[in-house]
């Protein structure tokens, strides 16, 4: 995985709320075998006119708006657990996706493929989409080392949370099963431990 | 320290924890299915890694599998590469694959527990959101990624922080036709997508204890929908009475020492969850959904919230409603009884009893998909085939089907779907395609009136 310690771009403003991954990438998308190209479809339904002509009010189509940051309403990436939506988010460039709230399987799948989510109050994502929305020339800049998200030029900085784990496996490119396949003699205790007397379950 | 049901399991599962950091969490059965996996196979042959516990894998062919003619080559060559590249996969890494054409094939959520996989205390994942399913019996079950599936592949564990726990109480008497389907989507409607978000839910109350196990998967099933990664409901004699005999149980005096254990798995008195919602049962109608999330659902006989929010009006958009209009009533071409939500046997026992004598509506495209073989054999064996097909239903064969319409059962752009699956999302049944969540027996009452409809109609009425 690609390290991530810290990121400055423009950001793109989507500010619905409850986007769902159905959304991000439509289930007729997912036929694929590998992780390759899901950027073409990404937002699919929404990007596109149903004659397949470009839908020129939808943000990620506004030529004025450009970047690699994606600023979202809440509940971003709720509903099916299609890592899918992660691939194509990245796929088609984005680094960093904004919004008040994040849901599990997606911030997971997300975090799994260098994508960061940062999670804000939603005080300060309205100032963030209010800010690109007057000024879509406006650079955002996101710290993970230092854990703090701002608008260039503004002297405030809005921290964020994200798992020290996590954290420290996107600075420096680690993955899950690298740490896991490291554990193989601890899994293979706990194994011999259920199939003793003291078997828990 | 008092614990609850979750506790209890979770913290049995605990391999070792990272300092200031997750639990290495040990999972007992992984399902596949053939759209999440692919990647997950890919990531460890490139990486040269085995699957280290294949026998704790069992995989099935549901999402992306045609409901007419399973005997024949899938016709769309996307599919059929996706499926056999898991029949591939499965083969070379010695999984046990319950494909297309076999017994036991059917959505991995329907197939697992009639085959006795699922068993109380278990963890289990699968590259599903609805693997919450098997939480109606007792286990920690909850959808994973396909980074996730291959990490389960390459050790059987998963790195993960332990979620916080809500509870939520249910009890009274249900109200005449209000089934497992209205109460957890009342649920929902109260407390919104996102209130379980980072947390792991139990249902308590007697309105569970006294559900069957069917009704318990169906609400457990849509756990994702309100957020939370998973739902549980504390094993007792209903499950062990479900689990007993099935195929891949325990048998013998094997089975009754796993009963002596799982009798354990109760929330102690006294136990603290982070937040705990109480409803009483009389409260719960028969519901619907108007809008494009689960969480935005009404009474059948309710009116349409009036909301002044960008993202509500956009939804009611794409739903082609108004603010304060009720559903009742409202003419629908496409009903699709199905999806693991509501596609077991009980289900269509529930929607035959209703629809037994009677004819669907003319303008009415009626489709019954049921969960899997084994459900398919039950319809025919007990004779619901015949009440479906005189009343001018099609039945058609195992998979997820219409749910989300990555096969060629799509509801076309612009029209209404009464669907007993769980996501009214956009385009979810199809492009353009505006789906109203509710139970079998409302599916069945608008199918034979041709418009939304209660199933008993004096019933439909609770007061405020």
């Amino acid at each position: 995985m690609e390290k991530f310690i810290t990121h400055t771009s423009r950001a793109i403003p989507l500010p619905i709320e409850n986007i769902d991954t159905d959304q991000i990438i439509p289930a007729r998308f997912l036929k694929a075998t590998n992780k390759a190209g899901f950027g073409e479809n990404l937002f699919r339904d929404w990007r596109y006119n149903k004659d397949g002509s470009e839908n020129e009010s939808f943000p990620l189509n506004d030529t004025g708006y450009s970047g690699t940051i994606l600023i979202a309403g809440d509940n971003f990436g709720c509903g099916s657990s299609r890592e899918h939506a992660a691939w194509a988010l990245a796929d088609y460039g984005l680094k960093v996706i904004v919004s008040s709230y994040f849901a599990d399987i997606f911030k997971g799948n997300a975090l799994n493929n260098g994508l960061l989510p940062v999670q804000v109050s939603p005080g300060y994502l309205k100032e963030l989409l209010a800010a690109v929305q007057n000024d879509p020339a406006t650079e955002i800049l996101v710290n993970l080392e230092e854990q703090y998200i701002a608008i260039k030029g503004s002297d405030k900085k809005e921290p964020f949370e994200i798992d020290a784990y996590k954290k420290l496996c996107l600075l420096n490119g680690y993955d899950d099963i690298d740490f896991l396949i490291s554990k193989k003699g601890k899994i293979e205790e706990f194994e011999l431990r259920l199939g003793s007397a003291t078997k828990p379950y | 320290m008092k614990k609850t049901l979750f506790d209890k399991v979770w913290d049995s599962h605990v391999v070792d924890s990272v300092e200031n950091g997750p639990q290495i969490l040990y999972i007992d059965k992984h399902l596949i299915h053939e759209v999440t996996s692919p990647q997950a196979f890919a990531e460890l042959e490139q990486r040269n890694i085995p699957v280290f516990r294949p026998d704790q894998i069992v995989a099935t062919a549901d999402h992306n599998v045609p409901t007419l003619n399973q005997h024949l080559p899938i016709q769309d060559a996307l599919s059929r590469k996706q499926v056999e590249q898991l029949t591939e996969n499965c083969k070379k890494h010695g999984v046990t694959l319950y494909g297309l054409g076999h017994k036991y094939q059917g959505i991995v959520h329907v197939m697992a527990p009639e085959l006795g996989i699922t068993q109380p205390g278990m963890t289990m994942v699968c590259g599903d959101s609805h693997t919450s399913t098997h939480g109606a019996f007792g286990t920690i079950a909850f959808g994973i990624g396909t980074s996730q599936v291959a990490q389960v592949f390459a050790s059987q564990c998963l790195l993960l922080s332990k979620p916080k726990k809500m509870r939520i109480n249910v009890n009274g008497k249900l109200r005449k036709g209000v089934l497992p389907k209205d109460v957890i989507l009342y649920i929902i409607a109260k407390l919104g997508t996102n209130s379980g978000t980072g947390y792991f839910a139990e249902y308590a109350g007697d309105v569970f204890e006294n559900m069957s196990m069917e009704g318990r998967m169906t609400v457990c099933n849509m756990s994702i929908e309100m957020g939370a990664r998973g739902g549980m409901i504390a094993p007792d004699e209903t499950t062990f009475a479900y689990v007993k005999g099935k195929e891949f149980a325990p048998k013998g005096s094997a089975f009754d020492k796993k009963v002596a254990y799982w009798k354990t798995l109760k929330t102690d008195e006294g136990a603290v969850f982070d937040k705990e919602y109480s409803f009483d049962a009389e409260d719960i109608a028969p519901m619907v959904t108007y809008g494009t999330n689960p969480g935005m659902g009404i009474k059948i006989d309710g009116h349409i919230p009036e909301l002044n929010d960008i993202s509500f009006e956009k939804s009611l958009r794409y739903m082609g409603f108004e603010k304060g209009e009720t559903l009742l009533g409202k003419p629908i071409n496409y009903v699709f009884i199905g999806s693991c939500t509501n596609s077991r046997i009980e289900d269509f026992r529930i929607a035959a009893d209703y629809i037994r004598g009677k004819q669907k509506a003319a303008n009415v495209n009626a489709l019954i998909v049921p969960g899997s073989q084994q459900v398919a054999k039950q319809i025919e064996e007990e004779g619901l085939k015949e009440v479906f097909e005189e009343a001018g239903f099609v039945l058609r064969q195992p998979g997820c089907s219409a749910c989300l319409a990555m096969n060629d059962d799509k509801i076309p752009a612009g029209e209404y779907c009464v669907s007993t699956s769980n996501r009214n999302f956009e385009g979810r049944q199809g492009q353009g395609a505006r789906t109203i969540l509710a139970s079998p027996l409302i599916a069945a009452a608008t199918a034979v009136k041709g418009a939304i409809a209660a199933p008993y109609e004096e019933e439909i009425t609770v007061p405020a």
